[in-house]
């Protein structure tokens, strides 16, 4: 016989997505962790808009490794469309001189120290805990097609509620927005 | 190593950490909303990955929703807020603020 068994072949085509899929989840995470890095080390403002615009990408990507595509779509609608578009407007109307580059300032020597020691304590902290806690999961390797009509289930029956409270709640939050942001307040 | 649970669990630990040195280090408040930014989104990621490989079906995502949603919100009323402490002090660093102390 030179043609494998099935059952074979069906398990080396599955080990083969699972090779691929981990070296995509490294690539959106080497992404996320260095323009996050970016974000938060680089010296000029408008540095870390950029960066963050990475961030959100890679995010995205994150979640759409996850099985959850419409999540992907959000985020690069939302965060990436709304959120970011808003940062750099900030950016921009809160510098004196455009020309200049506004550098961020950071605080003192001593915070600096102090809470990067803090933050790295919390990491080692939070590692350490998610490596070591048995989560009692099962590994879940199959795809389904789409969520987006789970969500849209779930959302219009279970959370109906919340949904409509979430509504106004933007609403309420953009109408605060722009009555905030009015000149001669 | 097949990627599991625990590599996307230490990934948003990573961005989490990230975010609260910028906010420990940073004196422009929109430096501070952009970190804030970098924790909302770790704990989006950890809604997504315990929605995928625990227990729960769809509610994890559902909930990642409603993060994202408040963090529209929070950037809207933020900024807004922004813009006027700029135009009353000229300069938005969050440690030269200090009008309301007694």
């Amino acid at each position: 016989m030179l043609q494998k068994p099935p059952n074979q072949n069906k398990k080396i085509k599955k080990n083969k997505i699972m090779e691929t899929l981990s070296i995509v989840f490294y690539l959106f995470a080497f992404i996320v962790v260095v323009s996050a890095m970016g974000v938060v080390f680089s010296r000029k403002l408008m540095y870390s808009a950029f960066s963050l615009l990475f961030t959100f990408f890679g995010v995205a990507g994150i979640y759409a490794i996850l099985n959850a595509d419409f999540l992907a779509v959000l985020q690069i609608m939302i965060y990436v469309g709304g959120i970011l578009v808003l940062i750099v407007f900030g950016v921009m109307l809160t510098s004196r001189v455009t020309d200049v580059d506004i550098i961020t300032g950071g605080t003192g020597r001593t915070i600096y120290i102090s809470s990067g020691i803090f933050a790295t304590l919390m990491l080692i902290l939070l590692i350490f805990m998610y490596t070591t806690v048995n989560w009692g999961t099962i590994p879940i390797t199959e795809y389904k097609d789409t969520t987006l009509d789970l969500i849209g289930l779930t959302l219009l029956t279970k959370y109906v509620l919340t949904f409509l409270i979430a509504a106004i709640l933007l609403l309420i939050a953009f109408i605060g927005a722009a009555f905030i942001a009015r000149k001669g307040n | 190593m097949e990627v599991g649970l625990t590599h996307f669990l230490v990934l948003s630990a990573i961005l989490f950490s990230l975010g609260i040195f910028g906010i420990a280090t940073r004196k422009n408040a929109i430096m501070v909303l952009m970190s804030l930014e970098l924790i909302m989104n770790s704990a989006n990621i950890n809604f997504v990955v315990f929605s995928r490989f625990g227990n729960f079906q769809i509610e994890g995502q559902v909930f990642a929703l409603f993060v994202m949603i408040l963090a529209a919100a929070e950037v809207a009323i933020a900024l807004a807020i922004v813009l006027n402490i700029y135009q009353n002090f000229r300069h938005v660093n969050v440690d030269e603020i200090k009008d309301l102390k007694g």
